[in-house]
């Protein structure tokens, strides 16, 4: 990495940290404590069930909604505030510029992340009082949430090199939401036929295939995840955050700065 | 080699959401700035400058033309490393403190660590924010954001500086001080580029200015070249209470104040005048000589754009 798309990189850290994103993370501690004193006098049985489930959800919620909630501002907020001026008059290229925030808010997302599975993991230490060897699954679900969350910063990315921030924020979550229901889709587009194949095929195999990347069920009932499907998910989440971004790049490229 | 060629830049945006129009900004420009000067690029506003130092700066594209600076085409990066840029009503990122950002923008410069905290330093003193330098840059004053943007145009030393209305915000104090700064500038052999709607500003500072108007550039030259191809005017005033007949039919524009008639006439017309006058025992109150400033070359040169302007645009 360049020196340029380190320092975009670290600056864009900066202006996440001092937004105060990271006190989400009180709200995610508070909500996951309470779940879990909640749960603990419900049902002794379930207790670690439910809180692998509700905490790796919450991880991954929370990490969407902060990807979003910043992604969208990234290109189109300093475009409008013309902060971008004096750093593109200086040697910096557009793309660096682009793949700088990539990073800087990829980063914000992990530091996030890992605070955020330090609480699950402290959660099921209070319900369960120990580790087992099945409990390192959870390394591999946080694992897919970051890659997803990976996809999601590109896309939204994507989407502020050429909207507002509000229609950005629209595009995104609906992707998100489309995308976590990916296979269902292609299940669907797969009992049709005609033209309405066509477009849910395209619809399906478009937006980001989500589902896959939801491990949290079955590891929760301590069911091992196939290496192929880590395997696979790795190459499409990179393919897929590159193509997104690589999208972002060519239109930025080539954008009249109001 | 000139600091600055453009080379038939020339700018038409589209506007509207649904129905795109094209919106002409800057008809094909072109025009030379020699190293080492200062050059003031004037116009009202709309005219057009901030267009010019958009597409400069690689901000906005041309829509035909190019340029180049220093001797290399205006796009290439290394050119970037060479310049810099106040931008019109500069903003920056606030939740950064002064200092911080003025460090974030050296390395982007890629200026190395050492050097980048003297300047820093150096150019805190230079634009009288050392004091400030630790405060975040929400808490800024327009007139305090003015000059961290200057700041940090000069910041990496650069050869060439553009600077978009340089002096909008200040104080006199702070006019002052900007002035003071580009003629330092100057004298360390650097080219200044600046435009402005404010002529004083341009008048005393300038070796050449380029005068633009609706995205057309109406005039280059020396400030001198251009106020003295304006003819000389007086002002002559004398006692009466209406204006003879044989006054009116030179076709002088007078004006009645008072006791008074008030009329500016052409350097050249003075003598016929004043023995309409005397002819007509008016009794003759002054007369002074009306300098020519850039302004009223300005307004005169502005106006005839104006009478013509069916036929040039
Ligand atoms: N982004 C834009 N979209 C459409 N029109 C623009 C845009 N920027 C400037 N203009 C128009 O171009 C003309 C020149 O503007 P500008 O270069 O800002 O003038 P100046 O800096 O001399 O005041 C104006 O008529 C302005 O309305
Ligand atoms: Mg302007």
């Amino acid at each position: 990495m360049n020196s340029r798309i380190s320092h975009i990189a670290s600056n864009t850290f900066r202006e996440a940290v001092r937004d105060r994103v990271l006190y989400n993370l009180i709200a995610f501690a508070l909500l996951l404590s309470g779940a879990a004193i909640l749960v603990g006098k419900i049902s002794i049985a379930i207790e670690k069930l439910v809180v692998i489930n509700l905490g790796l959800t919450a991880v991954s919620l929370f990490g969407v909604v902060i990807a979003i909630f910043i992604g969208i501002g990234l290109v189109s907020k300093e475009i409008e505030k013309r902060t971008l001026y004096t750093v593109l008059s200086r040697p910096v290229r557009r793309w660096e510029f682009i793949v700088g925030k990539f990073f800087g808010l990829a980063g914000t997302l992990a530091v996030n992340t890992f605070f955020m599975a330090l609480g699950v993991f402290l959660a099921l230490f209070y319900v369960s009082h120990t580790f087992v060897r099945a409990d390192a699954l959870i390394f591999v679900a946080l694992y897919f949430i970051i890659l997803e969350f990976l996809i999601i910063c590109a896309l939204a990315l994507l989407f502020s090199s050429f909207s507002s921030p509000l229609l950005s924020a629209v595009f995104a979550f609906s992707l998100f939401v489309v995308g976590s229901f990916a296979e269902d889709l292609r299940n669907f587009a797969a009992m049709t036929h005609g033209i309405t194949r066509w477009l849910a095929t395209g619809t399906a195999y478009l937006v980001p295939n989500f589902s896959a990347f939801n491990v949290i069920t079955s590891i929760a009932h301590e069911q091992p995840v196939a290496g192929q499907l880590i395997f696979h998910n790795t190459l499409y989440a990179f393919f897929y955050a590159l193509m997104a971004l690589s999208g972002a790049v060519l239109i930025f490229e080539y954008r009249d700065l109001k | 080699m000139p600091a600055i060629e453009i080379l038939g830049l020339e700018k038409t945006y589209s506007v509207g959401f649904w129905r795109k129009r094209p919106k002409r900004a800057l008809y094909p420009l072109q025009l030379t700035v020699e190293e080492g000067e200062v050059f003031g690029f004037l116009g009202p506003n709309g005219a057009g400058k901030t267009t010019t130092l958009k597409l400069l700066m690689g901000l906005v594209f041309p829509t035909a033309g190019s340029a180049r600076i220093l001797g290399q085409e205006w796009t290439d990066p290394a050119v970037k490393a060479q310049i810099g840029f106040l931008p019109e009503q500069p903003y920056f990122y606030d939740y950064l403190t002064a200092h911080e950002l003025l460090n974030y923008y050296g390395q982007l410069s890629g200026m190395p660590a050492k050097d980048r905290n003297r300047r820093v330093e150096e150019v805190f003193h230079q634009v009288g924010l050392h004091d400030v330098r630790g405060i975040q840059l929400r808490k800024f004053s327009k007139g305090m954001l003015q000059r961290v943007g200057i700041a940090q145009a000069i910041l990496h030393d650069p050869k060439i500086v553009f600077f978009d209305e340089p002096m909008s915000g200040l104080d006199p104090m702070g006019r002052r001080e900007v002035r003071d700064l580009m003629e330092e500038l100057k004298q360390k052999g650097k080219t200044v580029f600046f435009s402005t709607h404010i002529l004083s500003d341009a008048e005393t500072l300038c070796d050449r200015v380029a005068i633009i108007h609706k995205g057309l550039l109406r005039s280059v030259g020396a400030v001198e070249e251009l106020t003295s191809s304006v003819q000389g005017k007086v002002e002559v005033i004398w006692q009466g209470t209406e204006i003879p007949a044989s006054i009116k039919v030179l076709g002088v524009e007078c004006h009645l104040s008072g006791e008074h008639v008030r009329a500016i006439i052409a350097e050249n017309q003075q003598d016929v005048f004043i023995d309409v006058l005397r002819r007509e025992r008016q009794r003759l109150v002054s007369i002074t000589p009306v300098r020519t400033s850039l302004e009223s070359y300005f307004v005169e040169k502005l106006r005839h754009a104006e009478t013509t302007a069916g036929s040039a645009v």
